[in-house]
């Protein structure tokens, strides 16, 4: 029921124990058990995107993941995905491209980001925005987010021809 | 012009400084912060929106395992409340309620879950009262006071308050009773803006920890540690050495952390557990209980001569101010002298009221009035422009602000962009063109929407102080909170650039009221102006000392010396004779002079009124700030069937006296521009009687990437603001002022309504197009 049961969580490189009671969201686990704070809590109802991990290869919320149903899955953050070469094109596209202000939903943001480059290595601007309409910004006006994306695709395939 | 350099930091593209610590995840935000020993906080809302407190019975609450301190209006003296206009509000509720939301109590305890268990646990006894809902009930005669003795409250300026009429302001300028005589063409009409919620992503929240000795360390999600600080000494009657506030990161601000949120009740919270208290709100908390933008409802009438000159203009506000004071006389203030937008009118007369009701408060949130009193006077000049046959930007080109022309109340502009701005816009939208094409008659229509605005950058007071380390890099320390905008790159850049340096031998400290000199806040458009200005003057003063020692090093007048870049000393055109700033800073440190600190404060001074030109009564500020200008045109879309009104394209243009990093500042006017697309077409927070009926994400509608204009283009227009640094004024409201106003231009030009209510729904789009067609 409401106590908590020790589980096992597949998160970036490691297989970690922890608490979780039922009702417990992967978000809660994350950041306050395992001091994983990259994904944000910024409506806790699966609204704004700014939780947005990367569970089995797809992004999800954190806030709408039950911890106990993500036993036996893999789940990547931010933080596993730091340092790999999709999220490095990202991060240097964002920063070049002022696609982010406040941060706040940039964990989310770049999950979701890297999520479709992976699976799309040239998307197109309408791809872009379909991947990312699940994610909020109130800083940006989104323009530019769409362009850093576009500019970090670009520069994978260049790195790949 | 000034020779560009290599090391040339004003005017480069240069990534924000904190792009690693954000896009990797490792930035800490509030919520992300923890201390030794730390409990958890949360709040106990009231049902009511209007209620007599009896008392309160907190036993089964502190029975709770876990729970650890539990504070109410109780701990409160009735002496101290807090205010940026009028000292009205307590740190929580303290007797009464005032609105359906309001924090009666704070729990401290092991966990969170425990807290908000313990919340529910707290029985409160209440004596409802009736409530007043809107302005007008609020100021109807015999109305129920939302305050009892409003008129006996501490106030920073002549506010008139009386019952619930919270603050009046007006003013008047030319003779308006004459000059209608003479006016062709007049237009008139009444328009109702909505409550718009700031949903900044990071909901607000604090940490405050005590020390051994009762002092209290407090970081929590901001726009000023100096406004936290006084907030919470005034409501808590404080010391203000009592208090020392510090920054995280903040997870955008638009004005909604500007003020207390809830930093005194948890301060107190903390205080009275004796240990370390984490408090973050919820969604819906953050929606129920911190601020929103006010619903106007604006009076106007406009009035031109037939060759298109503007004669006269009416303004009357009516402001909803929800329970507190807050911002509101100041949003009410700045409103009224806004009015006129860009243009010479000889004949104004500005007044209006913010009512006390018992709602949410309102407060600052964005161009700070601008938006609703832009969204009447820009629809105004359009429609004088099409009773008079004439083209919209010709009209506005006729009669707006040029050089030499002064502000209403008769302050100098001094800088002036806005005429390139509606230049740029013109050009870029292919204006003439689109306007020329007659609107499909599908079931789509297209039209053409152009708006102008104004905005300041300014107010109150400022300092810098710039340390030149050991090794001849540099420590600048401003106070300002960076609150996501990149405030913090771009004074970097601004002292970089006065040093000569690059931008990595500048390191900026973060905001701390023990350390930084004092910035009244991130707000106003305000930093890189008013700020930027101390950072140019103390980086100038850091310069004056190294000139000195390099004189004696060197031996040599220092009137022979320059800085050269890259950290050097040099005599004029003899480059091999120089002195590094290093060399320069070791021996200030350890042998000569001491070490080289540059400071500089000031207070923004430029009156608003001449009292020759005009008469104002009630005005809540004396000195408010330098002028920047914007221009905008969209092409919007009407689905006839649907009503849902869409902006396919926009090309919006603001005066930025110059930019220091143009990639930042369009950022700025690309965010502003979708926010205020939210505020033309879907964000609305409704009230179902007392109670906020629709305090989440899932019910409030702010623009996702779905809504984006295909093409959003932004331009920098460059005046040079004579008193800015490095020419520079602030960037960060501008954007917003007159982006509802030219989408309900262009729905006008697409399917010829006009749309005075906001937000423009597809609803009430809809509605008006039927009732149209219906009667056709």
């Amino acid at each position: 029921m409401n106590t908590p049961t020790p589980i096992t969580l597949h998160i970036n490189t490691e297989a970690l124990p922890v608490n979780a009671a039922l009702h417990d969201t992967l978000l809660t686990v994350l950041r306050e058990q395992l001091n994983l704070t990259a994904a944000k809590r910024g409506c806790n109802q699966g609204v704004c995107g700014a939780c947005t991990v990367n569970i089995d290869g797809r992004p999800m919320r954190a806030c709408l993941s039950l911890a106990q149903h993500c036993e036996g899955s893999q789940v990547k953050t931010l933080e596993g995905l730091d340092g790999t070469p999709r999220l490095r094109a990202l991060q240097k596209a964002f920063a070049e491209g002022g696609a982010f202000q406040c941060g706040f939903c940039s964990p989310g943001m770049l999950v979701a980001a890297e999520a479709l480059l992976a699976e799309q290595p040239a998307p197109d601007a309408a791809a872009v925005r379909a991947a990312l309409s699940g994610n909020l910004c109130r800083c940006t006006g989104y323009m530019k987010i769409v362009d850093a994306v576009l500019a970090a695709a670009a520069a994978l395939r260049l790195e790949r021809a | 012009m000034t020779q560009h350099l290599p090391t040339d930091a004003v005017g480069a593209d240069i990534p924000p400084l904190d792009s690693d610590e954000k896009l990797s995840g490792r930035a800490q935000y509030i919520a992300d912060l923890s201390r030794p020993g730390m409990l958890h906080g949360a709040i106990l809302q009231s049902p009511h929106a209007h209620a007599l407190i009896k008392g309160y019975d907190l036993t089964a609450a502190l029975a709770l395992p876990g729970v650890r301190a539990i504070v109410t209006g109780d701990d409160l003296d009735d002496a101290h409340r807090m205010g940026a206009f009028i000292k009205d509000e307590p740190a929580l509720a303290k007797g009464k309620v005032r609105y359906s939301g309001e924090i009666v109590a704070v729990v401290a305890a092991d966990t969170e879950a425990i807290a908000r268990r313990a919340v529910r646990l707290i029985r409160v006894d209440y004596e409802v009262l009736q409530a007043v809902l809107t302005p007008a009930e609020a100021l109807a005669p015999g109305a129920p006071l939302v305050h009892d003795a409003s008129e006996r409250y501490i106030k920073v300026f002549d506010a008139g308050t009386q019952g619930n009429l919270c603050s009046r302001t007006s003013f008047h300028e030319g003779d308006i009773a004459a000059a209608w005589a003479q006016c062709d063409v007049i237009v008139e009409d009444e328009y109702q803006t909505q409550a718009q919620a700031h949903l900044s992503l990071e909901p607000c929240g604090a940490l405050a920890e005590p020390d051994a000795a009762g002092r209290v360390t407090l970081w929590s999600a901001n726009q000023s540690v100096f406004r936290v600080q006084a907030n919470v000494c005034e409501s808590l009657g404080l010391p203000m050495t009592r208090l020392r506030c510090l920054t995280p990161r903040i997870g955008a601000g638009f004005g909604n952390k500007m003020e207390a949120h809830v930093q005194p009740a948890l301060v107190k919270l903390a205080l009275k557990a004796r240990r370390p208290v984490k408090l973050i709100l919820s969604r819906e908390e953050d929606f129920e209980t911190v601020r929103a933008r006010h619903p106007v409802t604006v009076r106007m009438r406009t009035g031109a001569r037939a060759d298109g000159t503007l004669l006269a203009r009416e303004t009357e506000l009516l402001l909803d101010g929800g329970a507190y004071g807050d911002d509101s006389p100041g949003v009410l203030g700045y409103a009224l002298l806004m009015n006129c937008g860009p243009y010479n009118i000889p004949n104004v007369h500005a007044h209006g009221r913010v009512a006390y009701t018992h709602r949410l408060r309102f407060g600052a949130f964005r161009g700070f009035g601008v938006p609703q009193v832009t969204f009447a006077s820009e629809q105004q000049i359009d429609q004088i422009a099409s009773k008079l046959g004439r083209d919209p930007i010709d009209l506005r080109r006729q009669n707006m602000k040029r050089d030499g022309d002064v502000w209403l109340g008769g302050q100098a502009i001094h800088s002036n962009g806005l005429a390139e701005c509606l230049d740029v816009v013109q050009r870029e939208s292919g204006w003439a063109a689109a306007r020329a094409t007659p609107a499909a008659a599908g079931d789509k229509r297209r039209g053409y929407g152009v708006a102008v605005s104004a905005h300041i950058s300014g107010l109150l007071a400022s300092g810098a102080i710039v340390r030149m380390l050991e090794d001849g890099s540099v420590l600048l320390n401003t106070g300002a909170v960076d609150i996501g905008q990149g405030s913090n790159t771009a004074l970097t850049q601004i002292c970089a650039q006065s040093l000569q340096l690059p931008v990595d031998r500048v390191a900026i400290a973060s905001p701390d009221t023990d350390g930084s000199p004092y910035n009244w806040g991130t707000t106003a458009s305000r930093v890189t102006y008013v700020t930027g200005r101390s950072v140019v003057a103390a980086s100038d003063e850091v310069t004056k000392q190294l000139k000195r020692h390099a004189g004696e090093m060197l031996e040599c007048s220092e009137d022979d010396l320059e800085l050269r870049p890259g950290g050097l000393v040099a005599i004029k055109g003899v480059p091999d004779k120089c002195v590094s700033f290093a060399a320069i800073s070791g021996r200030a440190h350890w042998a000569a002079g001491g070490p080289i600190i540059g400071s500089h404060s000031w207070v923004f001074d430029q009156k608003t009124v001449d009292p020759k030109r005009a008469v104002a009564l009630g005005l809540p500020f004396q000195q408010i700030g330098i002028f920047s200008f914007s221009a905008m045109v969209v092409e919007v879309e009407v689905d006839t069937l649907t009503g849902k009104v869409s902006v396919p394209r926009a090309w919006s243009a603001c005066d930025v006296g110059r930019a220091i990093n143009p990639q930042m500042a369009s950022g700025q006017i690309e965010g502003a521009f979708v926010q205020g697309m939210g505020f033309a077409l879907t964000e609305e927070m409704v009230w179902d009687g007392a109670r906020l009926a629709n305090p989440s994400l899932m019910d409030y509608k702010i623009p996702t990437f779905a809504e984006l204009p295909a093409t959003l283009k932004s331009y920098l227009v460059e005046s040079t603001e004579p008193t800015g640094p490095f020419g520079a004024k602030s960037v960060g409201e501008i954007g917003i002022n007159a982006v509802a106003a030219a989408i309900a231009n262009g729905v006008a030009d697409a399917v010829g309504l006009r749309m005075n209510q906001l937000p423009m729904s597809g609803e009430r789009v809809l509605t008006a197009w039927l009732a149209r067609e219906g009667a056709a």
